[in-house]
């Protein structure tokens, strides 16, 4: 069964089709796939305690990995205790880590 | 240390107009701390990562000299990969499209990096343990 790494890099604000990326994670799961979410660069914005969050927590809850990528969350002064619940930090050695193991790794 | 591995980045953007130049430099350099091989392509504006003739400026808005500016460039930062690369008898096999190379004219790279074409990203795919592209995406 393959595992998938999916970097989502833009907030879901002004890139519309990030819902998509979340509902392919959901989609990848349900079929039985390993799934980790990996939220860099403006993508870390999703993962605050906001209500647009939800999505996330929501993958988060079903046992999806949503990651967010901590050099990101420092750039923009997002402190690690403010994540949405459910989402962990991450370094971006996650990915490399990820592509060694052979992981299918889609950048969005 | 993991299992050294051979992985593979296809890259699009120019740089100074996307974060994600900066971040596939920082993916590049964490596989080579990780003890990995690494090929780059580097395609459509992506070409000009390596261009030799970047040159850093002064910031006059902010009344700083040259020196105390230290711009910094995308053809160091690469430069610096490849040196770490090196030190870690680890091969970091940079490709520039030349298709792309043409058509924007920047056929001066920095040394080590190579002239190709699609071919090599073929090879590079068939012959890697894995590969990530890094679209342009708006």
């Amino acid at each position: 069964m393959e595992t998938y790494l999916l970097i989502a890099s833009r907030d879901p604000f002004t890139a519309r089709d990030m819902d998509g990326v979340y509902d392919l994670a959901a989609s990848l799961a349900a079929r039985g796939h390993p799934v980790t979410v990996f939220l860099v660069q403006n993508g870390v914005l999703a993962a605050r305690r906001i209500p647009a969050a939800e999505p996330l927590t929501r993958l988060a809850r079903s046992g999806i990995a949503v990651l967010a990528e901590e050099f990101s969350l420092r750039e923009r002064g997002i402190a690690t205790d403010r994540l949405a619940t459910g989402i962990r930090t991450a370094d971006l050695g996650y990915v490399v880590d990820a592509l060694a193991d052979g992981a299918r790794v889609l950048w969005n | 240390m993991a299992q050294r591995k051979t992985l593979t980045f296809a890259l699009m953007d120019p740089p100074f107009e996307s974060a994600r130049s900066t971040t596939a430099l920082r993916l590049i350099d964490a596989a080579l701390r990780r003890g990995h091989h690494v090929n780059v392509f580097a395609y459509e504006g992506a070409v000009h990562l390596a261009f030799a003739h970047q040159q850093p400026h002064a910031n006059a808005v902010h009344g700083r000299s040259l020196e105390e500016e230290d711009h910094p460039l995308p053809r160091q930062w690469i430069a610096a990969l490849q040196a770490a690369a090196e030190a870690a008898g680890l091969r970091l096999d940079w490709v520039n499209c030349g298709l792309c190379v043409d058509e924007r004219g920047v056929g001066e790279s920095i040394a080590g990096v190579r002239r190709g074409g699609p071919p090599d990203f073929a090879r590079f795919v068939q012959e890697s343990d894995n590969t990530l592209v890094i679209p342009v995406r708006d």
